[in-house]
């Protein structure tokens, strides 16, 4: 392993990146069309959720781990490329109910997994960055 | 995509200068294409998703602030433009599994956009956080419907 800390930094994200999406395509292969993106998209953003709102409470997590699962696993698994390349290829009305539906289970996801991690422990008293 | 469609492609293109930067990457995609047919499926999608995280965590934390995720904006919006010239400018199965699956959709993500509008709202910057929103969906779907001009796709 590396001593530099920014060569690992950058293999941590590398590594998370091809099995955040590796495990994004296993879900497009299980759900086909927009319910697989839509299925990625709100599971990852619950995940991210709880493990940026447990980073931000706790001081288990380190910041190998939170760069491998965050910055790495989990915002590779979701992707918007493709969700707005569908959005736009699909039937209008289709398109305007795939962009609302994405983005009110996204953000409430998100509030979910915050809520999840305030459960774990309550102390809201520290910072860290998306 | 074979390498005669990718030619005939490129001939509609000829008229413009721009005309010959899309033929010359429709030839460039092609040619990988056809390189990359002996590579498994699977392993395409990890190549392509490594590289696509690493771009990203390196253009989005040099461009983001800590009152604005313009880090997340800015790959969403790039990310978008690049998929859209590839669907758009149908490039071959295993192309589009490197860059498009893997690059693309590793370089853009949907789970920080989520987070930081929540992290934004929470906060008290409301207009931020409903900024952020529309931005990435005025700008990333303008960015996708460039691209399909650019390649005569409308």
């Amino acid at each position: 392993m590396s001593r530099d800390p920014r060569v690992l930094t950058l293999a941590l994200v590398a590594v998370g990146g091809a099995a955040g999406a590796s495990a994004r395509r296993a879900v497009g292969g299980a759900l086909p069309g927009l319910w697989g993106t839509l299925a990625a998209n709100v599971s990852g953003s619950l995940l991210l959720g709880v493990l940026l709102y447990e980073a931000l409470r706790t001081d288990r997590m380190g910041d190998r781990t939170r760069t491998l699962l965050a910055t790495g696993v989990l915002s590779s698994y979701t992707t918007y490329s493709t969700f707005m390349v569908e959005t736009a290829r699909a039937e209008p009305v289709v398109g305007v109910a795939y962009l609302l539906a994405s983005y009110g289970l996204g953000i409430a996801a998100a509030l979910v997994g915050r809520d999840l991690a305030a459960r774990v422990d309550p102390r809201a008293d520290r910072e860290v960055r998306v | 995509m074979s390498s005669a469609t990718a030619a005939a492609l490129g001939a509609a293109f000829d008229t413009t200068a721009l005309g010959g930067v899309l033929q010359s990457t429709a030839l460039g995609v092609a040619l990988q294409t056809a390189g990359l047919s002996a590579v498994p499926d699977p392993a395409l999608v990890a190549v392509g998703g490594a590289v696509g995280a690493v771009a990203r965590y390196l253009l989005g934390s040099a461009v983001d602030r800590e009152s604005f995720p313009l880090g997340t904006l800015t790959v969403n919006v790039l990310g978008s433009f690049l998929l859209g010239l590839l669907v758009f400018h149908p490039v071959g199965g295993d192309a589009l599994l490197l860059v498009g699956t893997g690059a693309c959709g590793a370089f853009t993500t949907f789970s920080s956009f989520s987070v930081a509008t929540v992290q934004l709202w929470d906060r008290g910057d409301r207009g931020r956080a409903v900024a952020f929103v529309a931005g990435n969906t005025l700008i990333a779907g303008g960015a996708v419907g460039l691209a399909a001009v650019l390649v005569g796709a409308v």
